[in-house]
């Protein structure tokens, strides 16, 4: 498993359009990558459940990633989070 | 006549015939269905032309709205596709053996209150796209159709609530403003009208459909966000007035924006806004300032409880600089003093306040407060073009002090490797009578000098301004002020420095050509008076 936490810039927190990107990223690997906030996980490939977390600016998400493919995963994963968020 | 008060999200003036949007009802029924695989193909069917048609509304909205604000509509077919959405719809179909309609009617109702508990007001309007999708699935399950826009032309829309997709695909052409009773300002129609440059006035309240009809006269104010419903003879003119005024600023807007800020023998001149807040940045890009001439960083610590952060402080720094993507910003320090409130400084009551303990007198006596904000200068000043201009200069001495702290701050950031650009611009006011007078000596120091003529007006003709006796006295066109800004503006020349003036006379426009004669290089108005400004330079002549 690979987790790495991450502090969200983008000013109104993970909202539709990144949610929507984010899922979209998620969903080209095999393995299961999961955020976490505040205790609440939710599975990255679900867009509506991604946006429900409500995640806003200055707070900070755990991102784990399980599975075969998850040293890229992870990787895309970090990328992903500090181009758009 | 009738009067409701909403949000104005576009600002603008309508006066028209009202034309009431109605959706076509959809009552959905529950009713047992005993082939569910049946069923579900029709869901899929239905999502296959839902697809198709956010797709075109998709093209029509990145034609008349651009792509950021299209990109609504590529989530919509995001949600459309979103595991847990389906899941919901088929879980109900195939365990309560139920129709489609009631089973997608039933999944919107629970991911709409969703969002619309959560606390995030962002998050809560995108309970909105959530049933926006939900209609648009259902209508295609029936004959594909989804509600029209109406034929009228040249109407005022009135709804109870309008979707993002109902937004696009009224026909811009034909309505001259839209007013709906609910929605927030949050919500991506608001966002749509604003790039459609629609006129339009939101949230109303519930009343409002029930007391208007087909054909009723309304003014619709995007400004204040007042709707008129058959308005008094008294109420029309003023906003017909108001609409005349409007249209002409547009039209200036229009003839002047992008155009340069040259006079007719071909003197140019810099036209930059002052703003007061991050609020203002959007005037400023309207108003096609070339840059921001004053950004006064007060309110940064106005009305808290403590000295805000340097990150808090980098954070806006940094937005600013975005937001103008390598147009100047001109940033000053900290300018607050005993006649501006603020209890956690611990400042003293004072006699004389003009004349008192403020601006870079409170950031030497206490250089951990100015340190703060000059370190998340630095910091920020990577994202654009900065520069950083010194209030309430008097001596040498002072800038050769603050040169030093931000010398200190350079090696601080030096030694933990964070970055700064090394073109950030430094400047000084000129707003006392003695920064003008040894400006032959401040001028070496510095890139820039920028004139505050508020102050050196005061401090020169010794009148207080917030004295309203004293109006007599106070000649803001006092010879005594112009020869301090020629003078700065000679020495700032000599060595090498540009010179602009930020106070009010920079949009005094019978002084203009005199500024422009002296040589002034930069004109820092508020930004409704930038393209009045740039007017009037290219009207001047210098030759004569």
């Amino acid at each position: 498993m690979q987790t790495f936490t991450y502090t969200i810039k983008d000013e109104i927190g993970i909202h539709a359009r990144p949610a929507g990107l984010l899922a979209k990223t998620a969903k080209q690997f095999k393995s299961d990558i999961l955020i976490e906030k505040n205790g609440k996980m939710v599975n990255a490939t679900k867009l509506m459940m991604l946006m429900g977390l409500g995640v806003r600016c200055g707070e900070t998400v755990k991102v784990s990633v399980v599975g075969e493919d998850e040293t890229e995963a992870a990787a895309a994963m970090k990328d992903f989070f500090e181009k758009n968020l | 006549m009738l009067r409701f008060s909403g949000k104005g999200v576009y600002g603008a003036i309508a006066i028209g015939k009202i034309s009431v949007f109605k959706k076509q009802e959809t009552h959905i029924r529950r009713s047992h269905i005993a082939d569910t695989a049946a069923e579900l193909e029709r869901v899929r069917a239905a999502k296959e032309k839902a697809f198709v048609q956010l797709s075109e509304i998709y093209e029509k909205a990145l034609r008349e709205v651009g792509e950021t604000n299209a990109q609504i509509f590529e989530i919509h077919m995001m949600m459309l596709e979103d595991d847990d959405y389906n899941d919901s719809i088929r879980h109900i179909i195939e365990s309560q053996s139920v129709n489609a309609e009631y089973a997608i009617a039933l999944t919107s109702k629970n991911f709409t209150a969703m969002f619309a508990s959560m606390e995030d007001s962002y998050m809560q309007a995108r309970a909105a796209d959530v049933k926006d999708i939900s209609d648009r699935l259902i209508a295609c399950m029936e004959q594909g159709g989804i509600s029209e826009a109406p034929s009228d032309d040249n109407v005022i829309i009135c709804a109870d609530d309008l979707t993002p997709s109902e937004t696009v695909l009224l026909d811009k052409e034909k309505i001259l403003a839209f007013v709906t009773a609910h929605g927030s300002s949050n919500s991506h129609t608001a966002i749509l009208a604003r790039n459609m440059n629609i006129p339009a006035v939101i949230g109303v309240g519930k009343e409002f459909i029930q007391s208007i009809r087909d054909g009723d006269m309304a003014a619709v104010d995007g400004f204040t966000g007042e709707v008129f419903i058959n308005p008094n003879s008294k109420t029309l003119a003023a906003i017909e007035e108001k609409q005349r005024a409007d249209l002409e600023k547009k039209e200036l807007l229009k003839k002047l924006k992008g155009k340069e800020n040259i006079t007719l023998d071909g003197t140019r001149v810099n036209i930059y806004a002052n703003i007061g807040g991050v609020d203002n940045i959007g005037a400023v890009i309207l108003n096609d300032a070339g840059g921001i001439g004053l950004f006064r960083s007060e309110f940064l610590y106005l009305e808290r409880k403590d000295f805000p952060t340097e990150q808090e402080q980098f954070e806006v720094y940094r937005k600013v600089l975005v937001s103008m993507s390598g147009k100047k910003v001109i940033i000053r320090t900290l300018d607050i003093g005993a006649d501006k409130k603020v209890d956690y400084f611990g400042l003293d009551d004072e006699e004389n306040p003009a004349l008192g303990f403020r601006a870079i007198r409170i950031c030497l006596t206490r250089p951990e407060i100015f340190k703060t904000q000059l370190r998340a200068l630095f910091r920020a000043s990577v994202f654009g073009n900065l520069g950083i201009m010194f209030p309430m200069i008097t001596s040498v001495s002072e800038l050769e002090r603050i040169l030093e702290i931000c010398d200190e701050v350079k090696t601080e950031l030096d030694e933990k490797n964070i970055e700064y650009s090394e073109n950030i611009e430094i400047g000084i006011m000129i707003e006392t009578p003695a920064a003008a007078i040894i400006s032959d000596r401040l001028a070496p120091m510095v890139d820039f000098f920028s004139v505050g003529t508020n102050d050196l007006t005061q401090y020169t003709l010794a009148c207080d301004r917030q004295n309203p006796k004293l109006e007599p006295f106070c000649d803001t066109h006092h010879e005594a002020v112009m020869k301090l800004i020629e003078l700065s503006a000679k020495n700032a020349h000599a060595h090498g420095a540009w010179i602009g003036i930020c106070g009010e006379l920079a949009a005094d426009l019978s002084l203009t050509e005199r500024f422009l004669r002296m040589g002034i290089d930069e004109l820092s108005v508020s930004p409704s008076y930038v393209l009045r400004t740039r007017d009037a330079v290219r009207n001047i002549d210098l030759r004569k």
